[in-house]
């Protein structure tokens, strides 16, 4: 039973569900942003096409990996995912002004600290894009331990 | 359920609404663009706008143009072929937005060869030759002059009237103007009062096409 390609029994049938949740979510992810800035014409800051760069492979990536279900895409995609954790967090951090301005990377263009949106009082780009990430890395990995069983 | 037709299915659907927000949020921001120009049509044209064409003419063209914007020198032969190919018809009506680094200086050149009477030729020739003025967007006013060579100018005159008070109060109405009509891009037009729909030669073609349609 090495067949990375088996579909069956229940950890398997689990998993490929949540790949799939994390698929969508991404999906939302990537036309949420080109909505932002392609219909809204709300300018990316430099941060923000970090955060897309590992953001959007993993639409591209994730059904690859669903249709034959192949175990190893978690191995592919989590450290996408983590990378960009660890952005989105960056940047959250940055506009609540727990890390200083001194620490901005961007100086040119639109600054990252600038808030553009802000949805019932605290729900900016960044926030959302971090929980995106943190709902996806949580997805990939439950997958990766179902797997492992 | 099949796992191809969820995942298909769910494709086609964020898709679908993806291009149905986009429809829709465009409709309201034109509609909101209609609006806020027909509240603010005094500000369209003032007295001291240069305006070209049949006065007489029913559809009237406002462009809110920057000598050193590269689509606005684009656009210029395109309204010049539309307003060719509808004689006496249309007329059209420039403002002057300098949102580009350095333009400013330029652009009260362009308005003091209005008093030697050769405002078209200066505008077609800095639009013309603007590659060589505009460096990386940032207008070098030095550079200016020779394009203008040959054009009857008296450059020595150009100089001192480019000076004027008039013409800088001119330029902060046309800004100021441009604000309340929510131009932030150049170049913007104004058919019979009405904003493009979104930006694109096309749609300034349907908006003029709508207005000679209404009006002849």
């Amino acid at each position: 039973m090495t067949d990375n390609s088996s579909t069956q029994g229940p950890a398997t049938e689990s998993a490929w569900t949540m790949l799939f949740g994390a698929w969508l979510l991404s999906c939302v992810a990537v036309l949420g942003a080109l909505f932002l800035s392609e219909v809204m014409n709300i300018p990316p800051c430099s941060l923000c096409w970090y955060q897309r760069i590992f953001m959007f492979p993993l639409a591209i990536l994730l059904p690859l990996g669903l249709f034959p279900f192949d175990r190893r895409i978690v191995r592919y995609t989590l450290p996408l995912a983590l990378v960009g954790w660890l952005i989105g967090a960056f940047h959250v951090l940055l506009i609540h002004g727990v890390i200083p301005e001194s620490l901005k990377p961007c100086t040119q263009g639109v600054p990252c600290t600038e808030i553009q949106i802000q949805w019932f009082g605290f729900v900016t780009i960044p926030l959302l894009s971090l929980l995106s990430f943190t709902i996806i890395v949580a997805l990939l990995f439950a997958a990766h331990l179902r797997i492992k069983k | 359920m099949n796992r191809k037709t969820l995942f298909i299915g769910s494709a086609v659907l964020l898709l679908a609404a993806f291009v149905i927000g986009a429809i829709y949020y465009q409709g309201q921001l034109s509609k909101q663009a209609e609006e806020l120009a027909a509240r603010n049509q005094t500000r369209l044209v003032r007295l001291y706008s240069p305006t070209f064409g049949n006065p007489q003419a029913k559809v009237h063209i406002v462009e809110f143009l920057d000598p050193a914007c590269g689509t606005c020198a684009q656009f210029y032969p395109e309204v010049k072929r539309i307003m060719a190919e509808n004689p006496d018809r249309i007329r059209l009506t420039i403002r002057h937005v300098p949102f580009h680094n350095g333009s400013e200086p330029v652009v009260r050149v362009l308005e003091a060869s209005r008093l030697q009477d050769k405002y078209l030729e200066t505008l077609r020739a800095l639009l013309g030759s603007q590659s060589t003025w505009v460096v990386n967007h940032v207008a070098q006013f030095d550079r200016i002059w020779g394009p203008l060579q040959g054009l009857g100018l008296d450059l020595d005159k150009l100089r001192i009237d480019m000076n004027a008070p008039e013409i800088a109060q001119h330029i902060e109405q046309d800004l100021a103007d441009a604000s309340a009509l929510a131009v932030t891009a150049t170049p913007e037009f104004f058919v019979n009062g009405r904003p493009m729909p979104s930006f694109g030669l096309r749609q300034l073609e349907g908006l003029v096409k709508d207005a000679l349609e209404a009006s002849y």
